[in-house]
Order: structure tokens, then C-alpha cells, then sequence
């Protein structure tokens, strides 16, 4: 690998709270996935919450304060790589009406003397996947995930406001990318239902029964396990799930890696509140 | 708490409890025509929550359009929706609901009427004043602060020793270097065109 780090393209990367950490196990294993497909991901420097929920909840305002400043801070030239698919709407949704309002813009601009690339391409992570040709980059193509039976959930992700619903879609990519490196896809009801979000800590009682009809969608439909690709959705399948016998969740990025044969997924996975160290081993893909 | 049928919304509408500037006010702020709406109830049926809310997201549009200020804002409705946009992606008309829900719960809070779900509004409130701290959130301090609001320190314990177990809540924050810059935004006054 080390021979290659030159050949390997910087691009900026936002982790976002939740991947900084909560989920680093998505954060290590998707940062470990960029430089496979021959990218180095730098830290945006001295980056902040992007406002999550809560700003755009109840002051507007701020939550246009704290995107703003993300994207003021990426340096020109460089794509931004956005781990998080809610860090990744509010920042988009942002830099949409800065590059539209010129005003907006140079209130920003006099306010911090820095500038802002109309240009700036922000990226999700799976944007990233399809130009790889990953069933090359996998060791043993065809069985490196070995038959997983999967379910696909994308949460939000796929729903966006108006203003955005020209913007690419990803539906699919999952089972497609998943599905060309040997794991099963199966469909089901559940792919774009929310996961409860904030509700998850002031009203549980809402947020159970629908976190537990997800995991019974996935036992329903004869899946091994759910795979997601947003860090908040794995907490609160992981937390509110009571069922007895729940079902593994992972990151889309450590399946991913998985396959592509790397092998410090020890800390990875004994950070999952589900275990799911059974189900990989009886695949045989630990 | 149970849901009112939104198509009479379950009472006689007074004409004289109705405020016509509400409605354009909503408009304005949440840059939504609601009016194009035909309350084809496809935001309700793809809502996530709307059991559990006292109305309907359409029908807080009625409500709305109807002028019934008070029962709109004070309805548990605008503090239920997180804002994952489903509604807006099935909407034949566009209607940007989460960006009607967030000038309404934030018209509420200005009008300091009482709000339906206080749990839900002091949560916001922890994030906020922890990304005011740090800059980013500190998921353990949010939720100890959100639990001592709230006087409760036994439910979900299990749950919260879990995450301590995996090391999914850092004792320490991760901060931003120049929080001066962050901090103004809590404190200036706001422009904006
Ligand atoms: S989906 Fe759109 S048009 Fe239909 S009721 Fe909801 S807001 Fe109105
Ligand atoms: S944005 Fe709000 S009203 Fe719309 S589907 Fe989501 S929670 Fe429901």
C-alpha cells in the first residue's frame, strides 16, 4: 500500500459527529475504503456540526450558520467527501442556496474574509463506488461475502426537500455493489422507512415498535442481517431493537471491507451492541 | 392525543378564532406555497409518525390555511416530524413540509405558546447548547444534561451503560479550534435577506 501513496488523489472529507464518535468503527472502516480505491481523505480542517436535527429544528438560522461555515472552510479545487447522508443533505442543501443567492454569499464572505467555490462538489462516499471496479480490487470475487443474505436500508437518505429531488439518487447501489461481491440482496418493505432519529431519546415509546417492525421486516423476508449506510440509523436499529432474538446491523462500509479483504475488523465489530461475530464466522468470512 | 379527522378536524371552525395573516406568515418564512396543496393524504400515508401525532401532517395545513393559528402551533404535530422529508418526496405538489413544520415550531416558540412535546424541545435544546460549547455535539453530556431536565435517571440506564460498554459515548468532547467563531452565531443579531 505504502508504495502507493503517491498515485493517491487528496481529496477533503467531513466525518461528522457521529462518525468522530459513536460510529468509528464506520469511520475507520470507511477511511480504509477511500484509500483502496486510491483517494486520501483530509480531514476538513477545524470542521463543525453541521447542525444536525435539532438546529434547523428550532433556529433556522444557525443551522444556515453552521453548514455555511463547513463549506467555507473546504479549500478550492477539491471535492468534499461527506460520510454522514444527513451531515451530507444539510450541507448540500446549503451550498445549493449559497451558489444560488448572491447575497447569502457575501454576507459570509464579509463576515469571515474567506471565499466559497461555487464549484465545490460534495460527494457521499457511494459516489465514490461505482467508477471503482471492486469485484477486481476483492480477493476472491464471486464468494468473498459468501451468499450473506441482506436486507438493504437506506432510511432518509433516499427522501430529500423539493429544492433537491434532482439531485442523483442512490437507490440501488447497495444491493448492487454488495451483490457483485458475492452477498444476496433480497427485497423488502422496510429500505426507505425511518429509523426514528431523535425520537429515539424523547419518545422511545414511538420509536420501539417501529425499530422492532424493521428487524421483523428483515427475520420476515429470511434476511442474515440489515445493512445501512448512516451511522444514526445503526444506533437506533442497534438500541431500541428489544426483540429476543434481534438481528445484526452493519455498516455498509465494513461489509464493504470485508471484502475487499482487510483485516482489522477486530475493533470493528466489538463495537456493535448486536454481535454479529456468530453470523460472520458461519459464513466463514472471519 | 388521538388524531382529529383533518377534513372537518373533528369540530365547527369558528371563523372569529381564524388569523388570516398566520397563513401567509407560514408562507413567507417557510418559502412554501401550502396553498397547492389538494390534501391528497400522501404525506400522511408515507409519514413515519402520524399515529402518533395529534394531527395529520396534511392536516396542519388545513389548519393552517383555515387561519386556526393557536391549535396549529400548539399541536404535537410540528414537534413529532424529525424532518426526514419522506412526505416531500411523495408530495405530487412539492410541498416542502419540513420546512413548514420548522417555521412553525419556531413561531411557536416566539409566541411562547406551550409546546406539546416538551421532552422533544429540551432534547433540541442540549444538542444545541452543546454544539454552542464545543462545536460539535458531545452525545454524553447531551444526554446527561437532557436526563437531569427531565428529573429521570432510570429509564433507558440499560441502554445508555450498553454504549458506555462499546465506547459509543466518548467522555470527552471533540471541539472545535476557533469556538469564538461558532459562539458568535448563538449570540449575533441576525441580518439576512
Ligand atoms: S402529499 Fe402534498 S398535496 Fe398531498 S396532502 Fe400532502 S402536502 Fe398536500
Ligand atoms: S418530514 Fe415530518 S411530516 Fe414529513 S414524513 Fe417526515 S416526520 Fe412526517
Amino acid at each position: 500500500m505504502d508504495n502507493h501513496k503517491n498515485s493517491l488523489t487528496d481529496i477533503s472529507y467531513f466525518p461528522g459527529c457521529s462518525l468522530a464518535t459513536s460510529a468509528k468503527e464506520n469511520n475507520l472502516s470507511l477511511l480504509n475504503l477511500c484509500r483502496r480505491l486510491g483517494f486520501n481523505p483530509v480531514e476538513l480542517d477545524d470542521w463543525n456540526c453541521c447542525g444536525s436535527s435539532s438546529a434547523h429544528s428550532i433556529r433556522s438560522e444557525l443551522a444556515d450558520d453552521l453548514a455555511a461555515r463547513n463549506l467555507f472552510l473546504a479549500p478550492a479545487g477539491r471535492p468534499l467527501l461527506v460520510a454522514c447522508p444527513s451531515c451530507m443533505l444539510r450541507l448540500r442543501h446549503m451550498y445549493i442556496h449559497l451558489r444560488d443567492d448572491e447575497a447569502a454569499r457575501g454576507y459570509y464572505e464579509d463576515k469571515w474574509n474567506r471565499s466559497f467555490d461555487p464549484n465545490l462538489n460534495i460527494l457521499h462516499f457511494f459516489e465514490l463506488l461505482p467508477e471503482a471496479n471492486l469485484p477486481n480490487l476483492a480477493k476472491d470475487r464471486e464468494h468473498s461475502l459468501n451468499g450473506i443474505r441482506f436486507v438493504p436500508y437506506y432510511g432518509c437518505m433516499l427522501a430529500r426537500p423539493p429544492v433537491m429531488s434532482r439531485e442523483k439518487n442512490y437507490y440501488g447501489l447497495m444491493e448492487k455493489i454488495l451483490s457483485s461481491l458475492g452477498a444476496e440482496p433480497l427485497l423488502w418493505g422496510y429500505a426507505s422507512r425511518c429509523c426514528g432519529t431523535f425520537l429515539s431519546v424523547a419518545r422511545p415509546d414511538v420509536v420501539r415498535p417501529m425499530v422492532n417492525n424493521i428487524a421483523l421486516g428483515a427475520k420476515e423476508t429470511g434476511a442474515d442481517c440489515i445493512v445501512t449506510a448512516c451511522a444514526m440509523c445503526h444506533l437506533n436499529l442497534e438500541i431500541r431493537c428489544d426483540l429476543r432474538e434481534p438481528v445484526p446491523i452493519f455498516h455498509f462500509s465494513e461489509l464493504l471491507s470485508l471484502a475487499l479483504g482487510e483485516d482489522d475488523h477486530k475493533g470493528w465489530f466489538s463495537r456493535h451492541i448486536v454481535d454479529p461475530e456468530p453470523l460472520l464466522r458461519s459464513k466463514g468470512l472471519i | 392525543m388521538k388524531k382529529e379527522n383533518y377534513s372537518d378536524l373533528g369540530e365547527t371552525i369558528k371563523s372569529d378564532d381564524s388569523d388570516f395573516q398566520f397563513a401567509s406568515e407560514v408562507k413567507k418564512r417557510s418559502g412554501t406555497d401550502f396553498n397547492m396543496c389538494y390534501h391528497c393524504w400522501c404525506c400522511t400515508g408515507g409519514c413515519p409518525f402520524s399515529h402518533a401525532m395529534d394531527y395529520t401532517p396534511n392536516g396542519i395545513i388545513r389548519l393552517v390555511q383555515f387561519g386556526l393559528k393557536r391549535k396549529a402551533l400548539e399541536s404535537s404535530t410540528i414537534w413529532l416530524c424529525v424532518g426526514c422529508n419522506t412526505c416531500s418526496t411523495v408530495c405530487p405538489m412539492r410541498i416542502d413540509m419540513s420546512a413548514i413544520m420548522d417555521t412553525m415550531r419556531q413561531m411557536a416558540l416566539e409566541e411562547g405558546i406551550s409546546v406539546a412535546e416538551p421532552d422533544i424541545l429540551n432534547f433540541h435544546k442540549e444538542v444545541l447548547h452543546s454544539i454552542e460549547h464545543y462545536g460539535r455535539t458531545h452525545k454524553l453530556e447531551i444526554m446527561l444534561r437532557y436526563k437531569i431536565r427531565k428529573r429521570d435517571w432510570f429509564s433507558d440506564m440499560d441502554v445508555g451503560l450498553k454504549m458506555l460498554a462499546k465506547r459509543k459515548l466518548d467522555l470527552m468532547p471533540s471541539k472545535v479550534n476557533d469556538i469564538g467563531e461558532i459562539r458568535k452565531f448563538f449570540t449575533d443579531v441576525k441580518h439576512k435577506t
